[in-house]
């Protein structure tokens, strides 16, 4: 339990501290720290269940994308100030770095698993927010009528 | 006639500002091509790629280019352009309006001030240590490697305005820090430390915007953006490489 809250408040500080280096809005600042939790700990929890990297960086750019447009909506601003900082915690920083080290080592064939699984990732972070989008938008358009918006 | 030439310059500067601050490309266009509509002109196109616009606004006008030096993410430069082109399209502004406003957001610099975005910089590579699995006792120095990695990486890019440069430097800065910990015996876990201070620099935005780009069929942008984003990383991991070798 306490590694939760732990985890929570700490993606949430990193959300907040990349909100401002991203200079967000300082009333949003907040939403955009609440944004990087929320993805974070459906990262986090997928990630303890099946060890999958994948699937769970899939299921919190989806969040972190759902949430986004929630704010958006309710700030009457673009949904990226939102997005931004909450997907920074889920790149996949470590295994790049992975990948570089073992290239330095001469180690190419773990290095090649390493950089294909941190390009799986980011594929999944990009699916994950454009699936998001493209719900939200089905759902708005079902709920509210049609206004032609173009989206994506 | 004057009316519209105004209108096309105003769309102009909103989407060079819109790009300028690291906005995604759809968005750029959209925006471009409603507030053309809203001024009454028809059948325009805009182009949008991360280093240049092309602006069509219709038969009757010349088609202009506008050149993107810089790229930054300003996030509330977004917003701010994005909340005069929505009051422009529900004629709170007028178009006169519009384009006083938009200039002033040129000229204005609403970034937070750099200290308070090293502290920034600093709490998050912390944070992403321990996010990362890593032990407490590794936390100051990730902590001072985050925050020096990010005065270098601002500095550097003022002075050379060569951006993977500066990341490079930066970089190596932050892998000697933490290799200098260990051997002094203050620091347990390299290869944490140097992930969660290397973070503030890795081209996340970048890389998802790429892909985003990529599937909504910009690309033009995509590519490009992609190609950034990779030159950002080698440059990240050639500055760590260097220190890792020896």
């Amino acid at each position: 339990m306490l590694a939760w809250v732990i985890q929570g408040v700490l993606s949430f500080l990193a959300s907040i501290g990349f909100g401002i280096i991203f200079n967000a809005p300082r009333k949003m600042l907040f939403y955009c720290g609440f944004v990087g939790m929320m993805g974070w700990l459906v990262y986090f929890a997928f990630n303890g269940m099946t060890g999958d990297a994948v699937q769970a960086s899939f299921l919190g750019a989806f969040t972190v994308a759902l949430f986004a447009h929630i704010f958006a909506k309710r700030f009457r601003t673009p949904m990226i100030i939102f997005s931004v900082a909450g997907i920074i915690p889920l790149v996949p920083g470590g295994m790049a770095y992975n990948a570089m080290r073992h290239i330095v080592e001469n180690d190419y064939l773990t290095s090649i698993s390493y950089a294909s699984q941190a390009f799986m990732v980011s594929g999944a972070i990009a699916m994950g927010l454009v699936f998001a989008e493209v719900i939200i938008q089905l759902i708005f358009r079902a709920g509210v009528g049609r206004r032609g918006k173009k989206t994506i | 006639m004057e009316d519209k030439e105004l209108a096309i310059d105003c769309c102009l500067l909103a989407g060079r500002l819109m790009m300028e601050a690291g906005a995604e490309t759809y968005r750029v266009e959209d925006t471009m091509v409603r507030m053309a509509g809203t001024q009454m002109l028809s059948s325009t196109h805009s182009f949008v790629t991360p280093t240049g616009i092309i602006f069509s606004p219709g038969s009757s006008y010349h088609t202009k280019l506008i050149r993107i030096k810089d790229r930054t993410t300003d996030l509330e430069k977004v917003a701010l352009v994005n909340d005069v082109s929505r009051k422009l399209s529900t004629a709170e502004y007028t178009l006169e309006e519009a384009y006083a406003k938009l200039k002033e957001i040129e000229q204005a610099n609403v970034m937070f001030p750099l200290w308070l975005q090293i502290i920034a910089a600093a709490i998050a590579s912390g944070c992403f240590l321990i996010l990362f699995d890593g032990l407490w006792i590794d936390v100051p120095i990730a902590v001072l490697a985050g925050g020096f990695g990010f005065v270098i990486v601002t500095k550097i890019h003022e002075l050379t305005r060569v951006k993977f440069f500066a990341e490079f430097i930066a970089s190596l800065f932050i892998a000697l820090i933490g290799f200098a910990a260990i051997q002094g015996g203050i620091g347990t876990q390299l290869d944490k430390i140097i992930i969660g201070a290397v973070m503030p620099l890795v081209p996340g935005l970048l890389i998802t915007n790429a892909v985003r780009d990529l599937m909504a069929g910009h690309f033009v942008s995509g590519l490009s953006k992609g190609a950034e984003a990779f030159l950002t990383a080698f440059a990240i991991g050639a500055g760590v490489a260097f220190v890792l070798s020896f």
